[in-house]
């Protein structure tokens, strides 16, 4: 990770105007998003998006060839390019054949991705964007740091203070005045220009139709009062049918700025007459830059889906915290980060893809329904293939797969720190490591792992067998939680086979791009989970669950090695997390509950993959309130702690800030005991409130169940 | 008027539309010339009303229309859009669940007087009152018409620290007049 980098970093989270406004932001969004979708059914919505976009995709040249045909029919020029510079140059001749001096521009972030102004500018043109955002970054001499609000970092103040300098003086820090005066100033430039730029968010390809949004009015006055109108259009902005422009013209404004619908929508079929009845010039300038090509990635021919809203971004624990501009200079966030290895360079990316926690928010609103966490990962993958891998990881991962090795080596390092323990944590580490437990104290590693303790258990015969997979934490720092399980288990009259093969579930390798390695890790715990006849393989750590049910299979898959699916999805199939297990259990009356118990508050926290990959969150709720707990639910329960493996680890200036706000959370509820299902959260959670001297007890629901069930 | 004009105005509200409905196409144009007096609409720059021609205009003298209110004009170009405070037009559909007006605006008479006063008085015949988008964007015909306007409430912007300001480029305000076509029951 480069320096500069990691610096930006730092000074965003530490930047208080920054992060307010991004963090009210989004807490804001979430509850208008919502709310602007009371009466829609989403799920059914992003369906049919990806399902035209996805259509688009696959015939993308064959889009663009009816689209040309239908708009030329009407009078309009269209112009089809790979490369930006020919479009950069088709607009600069097209400037001078006409005389123009000066050029108005709605948002187009096409142009952004072109340096589009730049290029006019240094030619002696005018360039002046409209939409006032833009203008403002324009005018401060800055790039946008969100897609649909660029200049969402800025403060009220520091936008007076650019009019005063770049404008006039006298303007006051008042937004309503600001934005009077921002009108004021751009009239004029939308009188006087003699070319208008805009980007489409919809070309229909079977009436040759540009559908554009916006709010201010600004896309109308540019497509309206110049005599020449320059639409530059993404291919990934065609679609077939005009009835395509349903769905995307309902989602878009819910998802971008949970309006119903945008102030303004103009759909441009043609060219229309100026004032004097000349007919206006109209080119559309369709831009490939790579699209074509990202349309034929097996992987990534899903970013095609994106409609550019942006809730990526606005969802997204990491965004709110660093804002854009640590992402780079025109795409931002998740969906921006596989834009720019794309449209720009998959090393340029190489930074920003480190930003993704993997917690999959934005998954969930994605009117795409465009798997970002897993397209950064394969970014990952693809960097790692192209740089290697570094030494010191391979000597990593070659001690993580020999679970003994590894256990004797954290225990002996744990042993060495014993001075500086206090109870079950690590607080301090030395030198270079000193930032793991900077924000939270570290559990003490187990004197025996779960797979010795476990041998221990006087366990009753029982019929059915159930294999557990116990995962780094709980094998070697958490034991206690696995004790628990085989508890709860054999009170339900199941014996718990804990397999000595298990490794590694490889997730760590996967999150660094290492495939190979993560497919070893697969093959071996294949081998050893399926061994034994058992009725269900459970885990109590939702991202070692992810990994058997859903990431062993597609390791393999992008490793092309399909020999190993049979067996990935024969596991997959007994896979289980520990709370639906619990639950499934409980329904079946084979559990029961001691009777009448009135337990007092509880707060719950969703752990990323339990509830947003394997869609459990009721169940461990349900099975809380059965046993006689009042839940206090906490204020963004889904939110990510922060953890996300070796996030925490490689950067704590966010991770810290996350776990920060989730603490923030918990301590509001005024319960006495937070529960989650992750062994994982419970190490961040944990730590976090013991380095800050909390009472509040951080366990995992196996702990908290096993002493609640008959 | 039944639940789907409720809806539309439930909705064009909730986005800072004000709405009216007049049975009488004449109610409907005394309110507009009584708004237009009320609002300082006077026979100097900046000043001026704009009535790009329209359905609602047929059968109505314009010429004493404009003699009885100096200032508005039927006379609809850059110069007078510009220096225009109020601009008026009518438009072809209206869709209730989103509270938005739709209006085949090729000619640009109707963008100027849309686009560039501060505020627009958008007129409306009742039974032109769909529910919804899907609705709505079957009425409307791209091959012919090259350009549509979806005009939902009055120009609006929240760039600056996300706090909601109404009026950027296009109207501040956006007044919405239903009427209903002679003979029709609704």
């Amino acid at each position: 990770m480069e320096t500069k980098f990691r610096e930006s970093i730092v000074k965003a989270v530490h930047n208080p105007n920054l992060t307010g406004a991004l963090g009210r932001f989004s807490e804001a969004y979430r509850i208008s998003r919502t709310k602007a979708y009371e009466d829609y059914d989403f799920e059914a919505l992003r369906t049919q998006i990806a399902e035209r976009k996805s259509y688009a995709a696959s015939h993308l040249d064959e889009l663009a060839d009816l689209f040309t045909k239908n708009a030329e029919a009407r009078g309009t020029k269209v112009f089809r390019t790979n490369d930006p510079a020919k479009v950069r140059e088709y607009i600069l001749n097209l400037a001078r054949a006409n005389g123009v001096k000066s050029i108005v521009k709605s948002k187009s972030m096409a142009s952004e991705e072109i340096h589009l102004n730049k290029h006019l500018e240094v030619a002696g043109i005018d360039v002046g964007e409209t939409d006032l955002g833009e203008w403002i970054i324009q005018l401060a001499g800055q790039t946008p740091s969100h897609m649909v609000m660029p200049a969402i970092h800025m403060t009220k103040e520091e936008v007076a203070t650019v009019f005063n300098e770049q404008v006039e003086e006298g303007q006051k820090p008042d937004i309503p005045k600001l934005v009077k005066f921002a009108r004021e100033k751009l009239r004029t430039k939308f009188l006087c220009a003699e070319m208008g730029i805009t980007g489409a968010n919809i070309a229909v390809a079977e009436t040759g139709t540009l559908v554009i949004v916006t709010n201010e009015g600004n896309a109308r006055l540019v497509t309206t009062l110049p005599k020449i109108h320059v639409a530059i259009v993404g291919l990934e902005k065609l679609m077939e049918k005009f009835d395509d422009v349903v769905p995307v013209l309902t989602a878009l404004p819910k998802s971008a700025t949970a309006q119903l619908m945008t102030s303004y929508v103009s759909m441009i079929s043609g060219p229309v007459p100026n004032t004097d009845g000349t007919p206006k010039q109209l080119h559309v300038i369709l831009m490939d830059n790579r699209r074509t090509e990202m349309s034929q990635d097996p992987k990534f021919k899903q970013a095609m889906q994106c409609i550019r809203c942006a809730s990526c971004l606005n969802v997204c624990p990491v965004f709110r915290l660093v804002g854009g501009h640590v992402f780079g200079k025109i795409y931002t966030g998740g969906i921006g980060t596989i834009l720019t290895a794309w449209f720009d360079a998959l090393k340029a990316s190489d930074d920003i893809q480190s930003l993704c926690i993997q917690c999959g928010n934005c998954t969930e609103v994605c009117p795409g329904k465009i798997d970002i966490p897993g397209l950064i990962l394969e970014l990952r993958r693809r960097i790692a293939v192209e740089k290697g891998q570094p030494l010191a990881q391979k000597a990593i991962f070659s001690v993580v797969n020999n679970r003994r090795l590894f256990h004797s080596m954290l225990r002996a390092a744990y042993v060495m720190q014993k001075p500086l323990q206090k109870g079950n944590f690590i607080r301090h580490l030395p030198f270079f490591l000193s930032d793991m437990t900077e924000f939270r104290s570290l559990p003490a590693i187990a004197e025996a792992p779960l797979r010795d303790t476990i041998k221990k258990i006087q366990q009753p015969a029982c019929k059915e067998k159930i294999a557990f997979y116990a995962g780094c934490l709980i094998d070697f720092a958490y034991p206690e939680m696995g004790e628990s399980l085989v508890k709860i288990m054999n009170k339900a009259g199941i014996e718990v086979v804990f397999p000595e093969g298990q490794t590694c579930c490889g997730a760590p390798a996967r999150y660094s791009g290492a495939y190979e390695v993560a497919a070893q890790n697969a093959t071996d715990n294949i081998k050893a989970l399926l061994a034994n006849d058992v009725s269900y393989v459970v885990s109590a750590c939702p991202t070692c669950t992810v990994a058997l049910k859903h990431e062993f299979i597609s390791t393999f898959e992008s490793l092309g090695q399909t020999d190993s699916l049979p067996c990935a999805q024969q596991l997959a199939d007994k896979v289980i997390d520990f709370s639906s297990l619990v639950k499934k259990l409980v329904d079946e009356g084979r559990l029961k509950f001691k009777e009448g118990q009135q337990l007092g508050k509880i707060t719950y926290h969703d752990s990323c993959h339990l509830k947003r990959s394997l869609h459990a969150s009721q169940e461990p709720r349900q099975l809380l309130t059965q046993a006689g707990y009042e839940i206090s639910e906490m204020y963004e329960a889904d939110m990510c702690c922060g953890m996300g493996g070796s996030y925490s680890l490689k950067l704590p200036e966010i991770s810290a800030p996350i776990l920060e706000r989730k603490l923030v959370n918990i301590k509001k509820t005024g319960a006495p005991i937070a529960v989650m299902d992750c062994p994982g959260c419970v190490m961040q959670i944990r730590g976090g409130l013991d380095k800050q001297n909390s009472t509040i007890k951080v366990e995992h629901t196996v702990q908290r169940l096993a002493e609640e069930l008959e | 008027m039944d639940g789907v004009f409720e809806t539309f105005k439930a909705r064009a509200e909730a986005v800072n539309a004000e709405v009216h409905h007049f049975p009488q196409k004449s109610e409907a144009l005394a309110f507009i010339l009584t708004y237009l007096n009320d609002t300082g609409v006077r026979d100097v720059p900046q000043a001026y009303a704009v009535w790009a021609s329209c359905p609602f205009l047929d059968g109505l003298d314009q010429r004493q229309i404009s003699v009885s209110l100096p200032g508005l004009t039927f006379d609809v170009n850059r110069e007078s859009s510009a220096q225009a405070k109020v601009g008026i037009s009518e438009l072809d559909w209206a869709i209730a669940n989103t509270g938005t007006l739709v209006q085949d605006a090729s000619s640009i008479d109707k963008r100027l007087v849309s686009t560039l006063p501060l505020i627009h008085i958008a007129l409306v015949r009742s039974d032109r009152l769909v529910p919804d988008l899907p609705s709505a964007l079957s009425k409307i015909r791209p091959e012919q018409t090259n350009y549509i306007s979806f005009i939902t409430g009055p120009s609006r912007t929240a760039d600056i620290e996300r706090v909601l300001t109404i009026g950027v480029h296009g109207p501040e305000k956006l007044i919405i007049v239903f009427f209903d076509r002679p003979g029709s029951v609704n």
